[in-house]
């Protein structure tokens, strides 16, 4: 197999290493097993060492690459014609990202420049007639597919929580390179930052989300599913309705133009369950929904349905779990 | 102002009745097709762009690779105001794979004068959200992606670029590609005004030929990737229904949790 399999090192808001980059890694590592071939990181930033130190952990070779463009985060074009320059250097069979915002972009441009087919958003990765096999869901995890590449080499993109990351027994190794060459891609700067508090944690890496519906009945009521979250270990999510109505950031509305996500636990109150949103969370591990409708369309597919109002049950629920962890 | 709005007709999520062939392509006779939702918030962002400033001249052109089937989604948005729309249809292109739309959309937007590419974040259909990117990539124009906000001036764009944990402001030179979100607005109704209006607008279809394209490089013979299996989900087992009071129905969640080693 010519070249090697490689791993997007991406990076979260703070500048260190992102929960995702070590799924993908372990999963680049298992490729590059059956492949044959060397799993190999890249982590593009001004001070790219103790991202790709932590990378390391979980690949035996990883590149630190100093870049002046990248201010203190690369934008994803830096990034990506970074990874694209070093994969073209020294060959690429596959290359492999996260396939929340940060990796599409990286994903997008990357595979452009090397001209890698795409299996994207994958649930499962395996192996199979001499390449990886890649599970995918449509439409939402109406069907599913197995899917694999004609030749032997692409692009996968992966959903956070599907792959267990697991460290290497010893670390690898972490070149530090300096990139100075100049880009094709014309600049980006990114003059600003604001992280804000109602997303502290990214949603589509969340094991727990407690989501909110018109039924939340408004902005106070999302402050009991914020107990709720943080009792559960989990964070808050909610749907387009109490997104529209100004009562939570867009960041965390979860559907078909919001968040794919796909929790262990989806706590899903006062939400009648619109295709749109079923569509982001029907693959959630266990959905328990909180509704004083009993035909709301999320009785067809959640685990339990309990009839109730939220609030009420929602303020049981907290005391409930406060009890059991006391 | 002159914006391109990369507008992809899709399967109607709201049909419920999206789903692949068995040998796994979207089925476009599933549901009739409509432009994708977040390519309706680009196309919102665009006519409200232009009607912020009523003193320039503007055109906005849909373009979209799509066989016949998606003419009239591309009238829909004629109807919002689009002024025109750039259709590729041609039949090598069925089984493309994302390359191959990444190739035909930069084919088109050669041929094309703009200030502004606005392309959805994501597709319903497909939901990769990596053309985008790909074309920005292949032009190239600087790539701002997952806009909430996007204000042109003097030469250059800032976009209020959102994150997993807040948002960051991005700032290019134009002409620039831009991927757009929920977050930019509700898209319009088309008005009867539109809707009349939209039937006199044109609607133009090239050919792989017209685009200099070949196509014995596009469609299932280049696609790189194959699909081996389509398969239904696993059933989830029945819904466990507690009416309860309350206290009583917070104590079953809990053992329910508890069994299933959640909390
Ligand atoms: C192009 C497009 C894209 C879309 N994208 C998305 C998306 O990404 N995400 C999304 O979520 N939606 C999306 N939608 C909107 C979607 O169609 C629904 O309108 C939305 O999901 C409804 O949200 P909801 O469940 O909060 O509100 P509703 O549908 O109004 O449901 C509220 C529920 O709360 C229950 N309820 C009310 N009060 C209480 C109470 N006190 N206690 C318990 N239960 C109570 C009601 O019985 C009801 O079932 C999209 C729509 C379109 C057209
Ligand atoms: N066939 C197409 N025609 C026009 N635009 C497209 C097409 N495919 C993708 N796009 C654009 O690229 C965006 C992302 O698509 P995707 O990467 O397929 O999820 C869409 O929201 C559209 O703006």
């Amino acid at each position: 197999m010519a070249g090697s399999v490689w791993v997007h090192g991406e990076l979260a808001a703070d500048g260190s290493l992102a929960r995702i980059a070590t799924e993908t890694a372990t999963a680049a590592r298992e490729i590059a097993a059956q492949a044959g071939a060397e799993a190999v990181g890249v982590v593009v930033a001004a001070d790219p060492v103790g991202a790709a130190q932590e990378l390391a952990r979980f690949l035996p070779r990883v590149f630190a690459v100093t870049d002046s463009a990248a201010g203190e985060r690369a934008s994803a074009a830096v990034t990506a014609e970074r990874i694209a320059a070093l994969g073209r250097r020294d060959g690429v069979a596959y290359l492999v990202t996260g396939a929340g915002p940060e990796g599409r972009d990286v994903a997008g441009i990357a595979g452009a420049l090397l001209e890698l087919p795409l299996l994207a958003n994958a649930t499962a990765v395996g192996w199979g007639d001499g390449g990886p096999t890649v599970d995918e869901s449509a439409f939402g995890g109406k069907q599913l597919t197995t899917s694999s590449f004609t030749g032997s080499g692409g692009l996968i993109t992966i959903r956070p929580n599907v792959v267990d990351a697991a460290p290497l027994d010893a670390p690898g190794s972490v070149e530090s390179l300096n990139m100075e060459m100049p880009l094709e891609l014309p600049a980006v700067t990114i003059t600003g930052r604001l992280t804000s508090e109602a997303a502290a944690q990214s949603i589509e890496e969340a094991r727990v989300i407690v989501a909110g519906g018109r039924g939340v009945g408004g902005p106070e009521g999302f402050e009991l599913l914020r107990e709720l979250a943080d009792a559960l270990g989990g964070v808050v999510g909610a749907t387009r309705a109490a997104v529209d109505a100004g009562w939570i950031p867009y960041a965390v509305q979860i559907g078909q133009t919001g968040k794919i996500v796909k929790p262990q636990l989806y706590l899903a109150m006062g939400i009648s369950g619109a295709i749109q949103h079923k569509v982001g969370m029907q693959t959630a591990g266990t959905i328990v929904a909180v509704n004083r409708d009993p035909d709301a369309p999320i009785a067809e597919f959640a685990d339990v349905l309990v009839v109730g109002d939220q609030a009420a049950v929602g303020r049981a629920l907290l005391a409930a779990l406060r009890d059991r962890s006391a | 102002m002159r914006i391109v709005v990369l507008s992809k007709p899709v399967p109607d999520p709201a049909s419920g009745q999206e789903r692949l062939t068995a040998d796994g392509r979207v089925d476009r006779a599933a549901a009739p097709a409509v432009i994708n939702g977040n390519d309706e918030y680009a196309l919102e962002a665009a006519l409200k762009l232009i009607e912020a400033r009523p003193d320039e001249e503007h055109e906005i052109t849909l373009v979209a690779m799509t066989p016949e089937s998606g003419r009239d989604a591309l009238r829909k948005g004629l109807a919002m105001g689009a002024h025109r729309a750039v259709m590729v249809t041609d039949p090598a292109l069925e089984r493309s794979d994302w390359l191959t739309t990444v190739r035909v959309l930069e084919a088109v937007l050669r041929t094309l004068e703009f200030d502004l590419v606005l392309a959805g974040a994501d597709t319903s259909d497909g939901v990769a959200g990596v053309v985008g990117a790909g074309v920005a990539a292949r032009m190239p124009l600087p790539y701002l992606s997952f806009a909430a906000t996007i204000e042109p001036s003097d030469g250059r764009v800032r976009v209020n670029r959102l994150t997993a944990t807040g948002h960051e402001v991005l700032e290019a030179a134009i002409p620039a590609l831009i991927t757009c979100t929920q977050a930019l607005g509700a898209p319009r109704y088309p008005s009867l005004k539109g809707i009349m209006a939209a039937r006199s607008k044109e609607i133009e279809v090239r050919s792989l030929t017209d685009l200099g394209v070949d196509p014995a490089t596009v469609g299932a013979a280049a696609a790189g990737t194959k699909v081996g299996e389509v398969r239904p989900p696993t059933e989830r087992g029945a819904t466990r229904v507690i009416r309860d009071e309350p206290e009583e129905a917070a104590r079953q969640v809990v053992a329910f949790l508890a069994e299933r080693r959640l909390v």
